[in-house]
């Protein structure tokens, strides 16, 4: 594994860190910690083999661990919280947010493997080797989120995590 | 040419011109006698557009310097028994340790007293959390979402403040589009806690966690956490923690949080 290789895969992992995570700063966060956590494993990695696929394996283990980690993700708050806008500016941004919103509705699981095929391309099999798990759970994985998706966007949420209690 | 039953893994297979060439056509000729199923499967398509549309720009974007270093091979070889050993012990390093020693001596003799307390903290749920629960809880309940309703504040005042030991008392959101719906008194860590409730127009509730209970941040300026739905705002002022949770964006509950901290600041 030399740098211009690992310096070529770090765009796609800041893209999907980013679709993955939503926050830019944890992202890059989660990007960084990949970065050691291979350098430190590199006697671990097989020249010749898929440099991507093994970044990729890290970055999810990373990702796994940190959610397992009990506990609320606190942010220090800036100012730009604190903004009172003066007109609505709420939907200016709609659209955009509107994806990134939906996604981040998804289940966790079901979020990795749509973004992993929509935005990596890669394969059913790919995908359940780096995950360790059966392609039919891949593609359960895949058609739950994409209907989830589909109906949160047209505004038919499935159903929510807050249930009205009579 | 196959006639294999198509399967739901078929169609994302499809999507994804992941399907092998020899079934394209038969699966073409499937979804044009299904047209619920070609207007799912557009859908699932456009997604995956919109997707790359959305994000493909961030591998466009300047690296930031911290992640392109990390891409260099580290300058320190990964296996560190087989470097000389002065090097390993570089006087830098020595002294670094030293003032490290140092430095953690003196905090630790300064700090004596802190631990105890803080170890005991440990245990207890913090407060962003015991207000998010408490949120989840309560706040959906449509015929019982508090004890003493608004139209008795004064009870509610008297009694929250004679439970928790201090004076409390909901502020006013009317002017921001929040009515108070009441209150309740909780358990918390080791103690009474109060929660007020107020809602908007809409219907969308939000709810101030008051505790007077030990906090470990005196006078910690705003947080924010954010657990599952429930976005939490929450600081320290004095001897009291507040929490506010709502199912509502960050922005609009800062703003929410800015005025109830003007209101209990200048009262």
């Amino acid at each position: 594994m030399d740098s211009s290789a690992v310096l070529n895969e770090l765009p796609r992992l800041r893209r999907y860190a980013r679709a993955l995570v939503r926050d830019r700063a944890a992202a890059d966060d989660l990007v960084q910690d990949t970065l050691e956590r291979a350098w430190s494993r590199i006697t671990q990695w097989r020249p010749g083999s898929d440099l991507r696929a093994w970044l990729f394996g890290i970055m999810h283990n990373l990702r796994v661990d940190q959610l397992r980690r009990p506990g609320l993700n606190t942010l220090p708050m800036g100012d730009e919280g604190f903004e009172v806008p003066t007109r609505a500016t709420q939907s200016d941004h709609l659209e955009v947010n509107d994806l990134e919103a939906a996604l981040a509705r998804l289940p966790e699981d079901q979020r990795v493997v749509l973004l992993l095929v929509a935005l990596e391309e890669m394969s059913y099999e790919e995908i359940a080797g780096l995950l360790g798990i059966p392609v039919g759970t891949v593609m359960s994985r895949l058609s739950r989120g994409r209907e989830r998706l589909r109906l949160i966007l047209e505004g038919r949420p499935p159903s929510t995590n807050l249930r009205v209690v009579r | 040419m196959s006639k294999l039953p198509i399967t739901e893994a078929d169609l994302h297979a499809w999507v994804d011109g992941q399907l092998p060439e020899s079934r394209q056509a038969e699966l073409e000729a499937y979804l044009a006698g299904q047209p619920g199923e070609a207007e799912r499967l557009n859908a699932y398509r456009a997604q995956r557009n919109a997707l790359r549309q959305h994000f493909n720009p961030v591998v466009d974007e300047t690296l930031p310097a911290r992640l392109r270093q990390l891409a260099e091979k580290p300058p320190v070889p990964v296996d560190p028994q087989k470097r000389p050993i002065l090097e390993r012990w570089s006087l830098q390093r020595i002294a670094a340790g030293l003032a490290i020693a140092l430095l953690g001596g003196v905090a630790g003799w300064f700090g004596r007293g802190q631990y105890q307390a803080v170890d005991r903290m440990a245990q207890l749920t913090p407060l962003p959390r015991q207000a998010a629960v408490a949120h989840v809880v309560y706040s959906p309940d449509v015929k019982r979402p508090v004890e003493v309703t608004a139209d008795q504040e004064d009870q509610l005042v008297k009694w929250l403040s004679k439970r928790l030991g201090t004076p409390v008392s909901p502020p006013k959101l009317g002017a921001i589009g929040y009515e108070l719906i009441g209150g309740r008194l909780l358990p918390g860590n080791t103690g009474p806690v109060a929660q007020f409730m107020y809602h908007d127009s809409s219907g969308q509730r939000l709810t101030l966690y008051v505790s007077t209970e030990d906090t470990v941040d005196r006078d910690a300026g705003f947080r924010f956490a954010r657990e599952g739905p429930v976005n939490v705002f929450y600081w320290v002022d004095g001897k009291f923690g507040y929490a506010l949770s709502a199912g509502i964006d960050k922005g609009e509950l800062a703003r929410v949080a800015t005025t109830v901290y003007d209101q209990l600041e200048h009262k």
